[in-house]
């Protein structure tokens, strides 16, 4: 998938750019449901995330993360601009490409795929408690206070949860070559 | 003087899952402005987001694949936002509503030594989000803290019962803390504040008015 948001980066290949849609509309459009938009609505989003994959695409650089995050970064922005009507500040990461990186010793900065694959499958082997709070945040656009409510655990719950997911998954990716 | 204190970890997962409010938010973008350590945090963080989001199931597009026009392509140069490096300079995310440094602020006395300058959110948006100028030595009302608040040093420091806070660093606070913080003797202290919620923020700042006002 990189490479075929390669292609469109460095070459502006249209067919490329159609293979992706094929690939990631569908499942961005799935994503834009999750979060509460109608289906008429989350097509349009979906159909916008990927415009503004092939407008933005010379900023995307393999080295920094993978497509599919780029694209999950898009939608997400795109989300919090028309779903909930609030300013993204997000930028997208290429915006921080100097500071991020800087922060990585080389050794550090690995292929996208690998990365991905590690992420996948730390995920995959999370405890059913902390995979539900970090799928209800990122899938289903829930605050960490409303996924307390839904779960009716304490707020301070919801959060340790987060943070032992996320400490495995950055066990997962850290000791990358 | 590198950044010590950082945002909570659970705090920038919500941020990067998108369900992190406006004010809030953009104490966290300007944070990670200054911040390469949770510039990289967030970068991992976003690739769960991407594996998420590629594990699920298709909904069928009606549309058929558009072919996009070469000439619409954004040039990487409009994109990119160069970070100011001197020490009063603005965090990147907040100049388009605050200006491009620290004195370009339009400051409005709050009470005796205590300035402050709204920034502007979205019309939907909840929350809270201010500058803040107190001058060297001045003490704060003790206060806690309804919901989460957070504060960002963007000039000075101040101290309090957790320790100094200079430039860059983070508070990260939620509704059970209490805290007295005192401005540096002598630079004083410029914070971003902001607090989720409206009506808990008004309380704080009538504190701060109110010794004033009584006297």
């Amino acid at each position: 998938m990189a490479d075929l948001l390669q292609q469109v980066a460095e070459h502006r290949d249209v067919d490329a750019f159609r293979q992706l849609f094929q690939s990631y509309a569908p499942r961005v459009k799935s994503y834009m449901i999750r979060q509460g938009a109608d289906p008429n609505t989350a097509e349009e989003l979906a159909q916008e995330t990927l415009l503004t994959v092939w407008r933005k695409a010379a900023l995307y650089s393999g080295d920094k993360g993978s497509a599919t995050t780029w694209i999950f970064t898009i939608a997400r922005n795109l989300r919090i601009d028309r779903l909930r009507r609030e300013f993204p500040w997000q930028e997208l990461p290429e915006g921080h490409a100097e500071t991020a990186s800087s922060d990585l010793p080389p050794d550090e900065i690995v292929s996208e795929a690998e990365r991905k694959l590690r992420v996948q499958a730390a995920l995959e082997t999370l405890p059913a408690d902390q995979h539900e709070v970090v799928s209800l945040s990122y899938i289903e656009g829930l605050s960490h206070a409303e996924i307390a409510e839904r779960l009716n655990v304490p707020l301070g719950t919801v959060k340790s949860r987060m943070r032992l997911a996320y400490q495995k998954i950055r066990e997962a990716v850290e000791d990358l070559k | 003087m590198p950044i010590c204190r950082h945002a909570d970890t659970a705090t920038l997962m919500s941020y990067s899952s998108g369900t992190l409010g406006e004010a809030l938010g953009a104490v966290i973008a300007s944070h990670v402005a200054m911040c390469p350590h949770c510039a990289a945090e967030l970068a991992r963080m976003d690739a769960i987001g991407g594996a998420l989001m590629s594990a699920l199931p298709s909904a069928a597009m009606i549309a058929i694949p558009p072919r996009p026009s070469a000439e619409r392509a954004d040039s990487v140069t409009t994109q990119t936002v160069e970070a100011p490096s001197g020490d009063r300079s603005m965090p990147a995310p907040l100049i388009r509503l605050a200006g491009p440094d620290l004195d370009s602020v339009a400051w409005k006395r709050l009470a005796l030594g205590v300035w402050h300058a709204r920034l502007p959110l979205s019309p939907g948006a909840n929350g809270d989000l201010r500058l803040i100028k107190i001058a060297p030595g001045q003490v704060m009302p003790d206060h806690g803290h309804g919901g989460q608040e957070m504060t960002l040093v963007l000039d000075g420091s101040y101290t309090d019962g957790m320790g100094r806070f200079s430039r860059g660093d983070l508070a990260d606070l939620d509704e059970t803390t209490e805290h007295q913080p005192i401005a540096d003797h002598e630079t004083g202290c410029i914070c971003l504040i902001a607090s989720e919620e409206k009506a808990r923020f008004k309380s704080l700042l009538a504190r701060i008015v109110q010794p004033f006002v009584g006297m």
